[in-house]
């Protein structure tokens, strides 16, 4: 293996190839830990239950925590990843100290809430991971750090290391990548289903078996206690949006996730089973699976009512809230005086605040049409489905036909990719 | 009879405001700090704050809601044009019908405060994350830029955080600095502050930062809009990230400056914390 450069190198350089090899990892969240400041340690984790965002990159995408591979060494030669072993790139490693220091640096001048570790894997499962445990360790023990820290369990390590790493990190994530057996197989195949499930599994039973001593023992060791998390590639393999909803929807029930993170797939390399170098990451696709995520943790959905066998893939046009109400116009319109908090849920451009204010507000006095832009209500698209008092919004007329149109148009400026066809009044097809 | 109240610009001082037009049984037809007094045709009244009538003020309103007093207190740190007269509505409409339409955020007496409280917090949430610290030989220091005066909210967040540290943190637009050392922490006027230059090791994380950030981004998904939506073009001037080449060099301080951390012009508001936090505004 024409691995390890035993050069030494500046940690800047380190620092870019590591992090030039880390950014294609979605996760970067410092939520759902609770650990206070402690005397003689650094840091604590952040008091908002929704983590807090340091910086936005030039893609859009948050950055809260210093997210770094360990090494970009890797056995592995999965053919959608850039560190794949047949890749001819510049490979390196922090030391522990280089690390350490790079953490306490950044957290102390707020530039992030904490560390993401993640590395290929160097040697094997088991030898990566005791380096991360080593790493790790320095950082909480030696250095004090008390603030976040997300770690990725690597498929196939043995349980007692997952376990040791479980109680120095917040979060441990296992990465599924790609969402079939068959993906597995054709494009990672030193990875099973089943090696990256065992430490799912093993995550969540030890989890749940500490929160259980916590009761009992107030000091008792926390494992992760922010829980667990993965990804998925989106457009890497031939699964459609019904088989990755499904998928995820099983991972929150039965492995009691906290996040399924999507990835649009960007080609890294020319491959005969992978799309072409040319084309564009599907950022509309990770969108819509996005929002259907947030529909199925936030708003009470299942993904068997969003999609089903005939229709296998979102509709582009509109977002998945919006599809599931064309299809249910007999649902609606709901009359928000007396509708329960589920049916608010339902209207699109309804949210979980704005739905909480209604069910405020109307104890106060009876809702007109008027106030509902103030209770923080998206009119553009909640006004197809909704009464108040009886009565609909003034002056809206509108036939299923241009009820679609008026719902495209109303999302269409926010879309991540403009180069969506503008449907024009006189196509008639494409109206569903 | 038409009159204005002038008050000091402390939040005791507008407190006393509504307490005196209670006390005087008359509706002030503004409300305004004594800095921007004008000539007008209306009469004036300079009010005097009284802490125990601030105080009597703030209790009466906390006890009819709990929520009422802080709204109080947020929408008085908002940048709602003509906060005080919005909030002088407030109170008198909660004292007069009680707080229930507290529920119903459309009330036009409540909407402009609740809109302005949002906003407040919402950019308060933002800073903690896009507040940068320098390391000034030991003591942190950090400066922002917000439309709201969000240092109250902002110190419980950083005096957790950094509570073995040293730090400030100063308010360009409302002109104040928060301070913390040791446990204490103190939000106090400063009229003038300029950071120093870094030193050696200051500058090295700078670049690692901005090469951190520059990094991570992947350029096939390049999306500056969206960056913009979640995080405004006006807070870039303070953040690491966007600031050019020469922040990045390191230079030494100037000899006469005691330690790394003191402006150039001016005694350093650093200071003061190494003599446990005397008064940082009283200097000339």
């Amino acid at each position: 293996m024409a691995c390890v450069e035993r050069k030494i190198m500046d940690v800047l350089e380190k620092l870019t190839i590591l992090t030039d090899a880390a950014k294609y990892d979605a996760a970067c969240t410092s939520s759902g830990a609770r650990r206070n400041a402690k005397k003689g340690a650094i840091g604590n984790t952040s008091s908002a239950p929704a983590g807090c965002c340091h910086s936005f990159s030039a893609d859009g995408r948050c950055v809260t925590l210093l997210k770094v591979l360990l090494t970009n060494c890797c056995v592995y030669d999965c053919k959608y990843c850039v560190n794949r072993r047949s890749n001819d790139m510049k490979r390196t490693a922090f030391t522990p100290e280089e690390l350490a220091d790079l953490t306490i640096g950044f957290y102390r001048r707020n530039y992030i809430d904490g560390l993401f570790l993640s590395s290929g894997v160097f040697r094997s499962p088991d030898y990566t991971t005791e380096l991360m445990i080593r790493t790790l360790s320095l950082l909480r023990e030696q250095y004090r750090f008390n603030g976040y820290i997300h770690a990725k369990a690597i498929p196939g390590t043995s349980s007692e290391l997952v376990e040791q790493l479980g109680f120095l990190a917040d979060r441990l994530s296992v990465n599924i990548e790609l969402p079939s057996e068959s993906g597995l197989k054709a494009l990672a195949p030193n990875k099973t289903k089943e090696s990256i499930l065992t430490p799912m599994r093993q995550i969540q039973n030890r989890n749940r078996q500490s929160r259980e001593e916590l009761v009992k023992y107030r000091h008792a060791p926390r494992f992760a206690p922010a829980g667990q998390s993965t990804q998925l590639i989106v457009g890497a393999t031939a699964d459609t949006d019904f088989h990755i909803l499904r998928l995820t929807q099983g991972l929150y029930d039965r492995y009691q996730l906290k996040r399924v993170f999507y990835s649009a797939y960007v080609p890294v390399v020319e491959h005969a089973l992978l799309p072409a170098k040319n084309v564009k990451p599907p950022l509309l696709r990770e969108h819509r699976l996005y929002q259907a995520d947030w529909l199925l943790r936030f708003y009470g959905f299942r993904a068997e009512e969003l999609l089903d066998e005939n229709n296998q893939d979102f509709d582009t046009r509109v977002d998945p809230k919006c599809s599931w109400a064309l299809a249910h116009l007999d649902f609606f319109p709901v009359e928000l005086n007396t509708a329960d908090y589920e049916t608010l849920l339902r209207i699109p451009g309804v949210g979980v605040t704005s739905a909480k204010r209604i069910l405020s507000a109307r104890r106060y006095g009876s809702l007109r049409t008027e106030q509902l832009r103030k209770l923080g209500v998206v009119m553009k698209r909640a006004q197809y489905f909704l009464t108040a008092s009886g009565r609909m919004a003034d002056g809206l007329r509108f036939t299923p036909d241009s009820l679609l149109r008026g719902l495209i148009a109303a999302e269409q400026p926010l879309l991540p990719e403009p180069e969506i066809v503008q449907l024009s009044l006189f196509d008639q097809a494409g109206v569903g | 009879m038409e009159v204005i109240y002038y008050y000091d610009s402390s939040f005791e001082g507008f407190l006393c405001c509504i307490f005196d037009s209670y006390l005087c049984k008359e509706i002030p037809a503004a409300i305004q700090c004594g800095g921007d007094a004008v000539l007008s045709l209306f009469s004036s009244r300079t009010v005097q704050t009284d802490r125990s009538h601030a105080a009597r003020v703030l209790r009466k309103v906390s006890l009819i809601a709990p929520e009422a007093g802080t709204l109080l207190w947020h929408g008085f740190l908002s940048c709602l044009p003509e906060k005080e007269m919005h909030l002088y509505r407030f109170v008198a409409k909660l004292l007069r019908e009680g707080p229930g339409f507290l529920r119903d955020r459309s009330n036009e007496t409540l909407f402009p405060i609740a809109r302005a409280v949002q906003h407040l917090r919402e950019e308060a949430h933002l800073l903690k994350g896009f507040v940068r610290f320098s390391d000034l030989g030991g003591v942190l220091g950090g400066e922002i830029e917000p439309k709201n005066r969000v240092l109250p909210l902002l110190r419980s967040h950083f005096c957790a955080r950094c509570h073995n540290e040293r730090f400030f943190l100063y308010d360009r637009t409302n002109k104040e600095a928060l301070f913390y050392a040791n446990g204490k922490a103190v939000i106090q006027p400063l009229d003038y502050f300029q950071m120093a230059p870094p030193d050696e090791t200051e500058a090295r994380f700078r670049i690692l930062w901005k090469r951190f950030y520059d990094t991570i981004a992947i350029k096939e998904r390049y999306n500056p809009r969206c960056r913009m939506t979640h995080m405004p073009k006006r807070y870039w001037n303070t953040m690491t990230e966007f600031q050019c080449e020469d922040y990045f060099k390191a230079q030494t301080p100037p000899a006469n400056a005691a330690i790394p951390g003191a402006p150039a012009v001016r005694p350093a508001p650093a200071t003061p914390l190494e003599s446990g936090l005397s008064a940082p505004a009283s200097t000339p």
